[in-house]
């Protein structure tokens, strides 16, 4: 905030040194006009982990669409309508009473964009990464997602063109519910695999 | 300490990126939900690293890597988006869009950029592999060796023995594309690796998952 009130407040280095590049990149002609929008735009409001979430409640209720989710993830969620860049080949897992699933990327940041949106701060920090191919079983209860000791725990670090989303296990007493209702219990982080539902 | 030759000289590490396993970093802030860009900066930032790579025409090797080659220091105690950033102005500057001193200029104070590239340029890709040479089942190990350049195998599964899970398409080599125009495609697979063969501690039930390109592995 300014001491005066009416002036922005001053830009902190980072937000000058990107003032900088935008600034330059602008007057050789590099950047179109609105692009900068454009992608805001499309990152906050057309991708998101709603997308995973109807895909996650069809397979709940649609057993031939489950079969062919986990067979052909990419042409699966295609059906439902998403695909797109980081999400050319997808592969599903599925977490079962006795194997829980979770996803990293411990070079990077590779995520399901167009099922899951942009991932999360702490996905991409060095912690998460770090750690979870390390000791997925502290940090899962850490994390809030403690397993029964005798869960197998498969980690999957997407280090090449996969893209991984993990299809988590429908919750009990959700048998009257419908395919949207369902979709509404479904987490982003349920299927990164750090929480159960 | 001695300045031999480069015979006395450690080759780099393959970049503070690769933090699979490591340890130090404390606990995952983590928290269910936050908005996609929580400042404009980050969506800029994010914006620019589009428009650089695409004036330049980076892959997607050329571009990890401009992240992969900033100070360790830097990295470690930057967001995100400052690492966008830090590599789409390595990436302007080294393709003659902009110069450093511009940029600082134009900041008014210092502007760090990712270190120099070690490598050498990739001139001649080598011939690709067709079919796979390995199937669902079969016992791989992973090449132990220390590129200096970009490369997508992680250090941690480095000298380590798995089993196949899954054969995946055929993709461009990573450790190639980062290092010129050259192409080389590969079948990549999925590896098993069993917790215990990673780590000293590792528990019994758990197993990781690495993607790994077909030159990475050699039957086990």
């Amino acid at each position: 905030m300014s001491e005066k009130g009416h002036h922005p407040a001053p830009l902190s280095p980072v937000e000058q040194r990107v003032a900088a590049l935008e600034a330059l990149l602008t007057e050789r002609g590099l950047v179109p006009e609105g692009f900068i929008e454009e992608i805001t735009r499309r990152y906050e409001s057309e991708i998101g982990p709603l997308n995973g979430a109807k895909v996650v409640a069809r397979a709940w209720v649609d057993p031939g669409y489950k079969e062919r989710l986990l067979a052909d993830g990419t042409a699966a969620i295609a059906e439902l309508g998403f695909g797109g860049p980081e999400g050319d080949h997808m592969v599903v897992v599925e977490n079962t009473p006795a194997v829980h699933n979770v996803i990293v990327c411990t070079l990077c940041s590779c995520y399901p964009w167009p099922v899951l949106g942009l991932p999360p701060s702490w996905y991409k920090d060095p912690p998460y990464r770090a750690r979870m191919v390390r000791e997925p079983r502290a940090l899962l209860a850490e994390m809030g997602c403690p397993l029964p000791g005798d869960a197998e725990i498969r980690v999957w670090d997407s280090s090449a063109e996969v893209r991984y989303l993990v299809l988590p296990q429908r919750p009990p007493e959700t048998e009257g519910m419908t395919e949207a209702e369902l979709a509404g219990l479904v987490t982003r982080d349920s299927m990164i695999g750090v929480a159960r539902l | 300490m001695t300045t031999g030759g480069p015979a006395d000289r450690v080759v780099p590490m393959d970049g503070i990126h690769d933090l699979g396993g490591r340890q130090g970093f404390g606990t995952v802030a983590h928290s269910p939900a936050e908005p996609v860009f929580p400042d404009q900066w980050q969506a800029t930032a994010r914006g620019l690293m589009e428009v650089v790579a695409c004036a330049v025409d980076a892959s997607g090797g050329e571009f990890r890597h401009s992240i992969e080659r900033m100070d360790p220091g830097h990295y470690l105690t930057s967001s995100y988006y400052e690492h966008w950033l830090t590599g789409a102005a390595t990436l302007a500057v080294e393709h003659g869009l902009v110069t450093h001193a511009e940029l600082e200029a134009r900041a008014g104070g210092r502007f760090p950029l990712s270190g120099p590239v070690l490598a050498p340029r990739v001139a001649d890709a080598g011939p690709g592999v067709g079919e796979p040479r390995f199937g669902p089942g079969d016992r791989v190990r992973v090449r132990d060796w220390h590129p200096p350049g970009h490369t997508r195998c992680p250090g941690y599964v480095r000298g380590k023995a798995g089993t196949v899970v899954r054969v995946d398409g055929s993709y461009s080599v990573p450790d190639v594309e980062a290092h010129g125009a050259a192409r080389r495609h590969e079948p990549t697979y999925s590896v098993r690796f069993d917790a215990t063969d990673l780590w000293h501690d590792g528990q019994h039930g758990v197993s990781v998952h690495v993607d790994l390109w077909d030159s990475y592995l050699e039957p086990a």
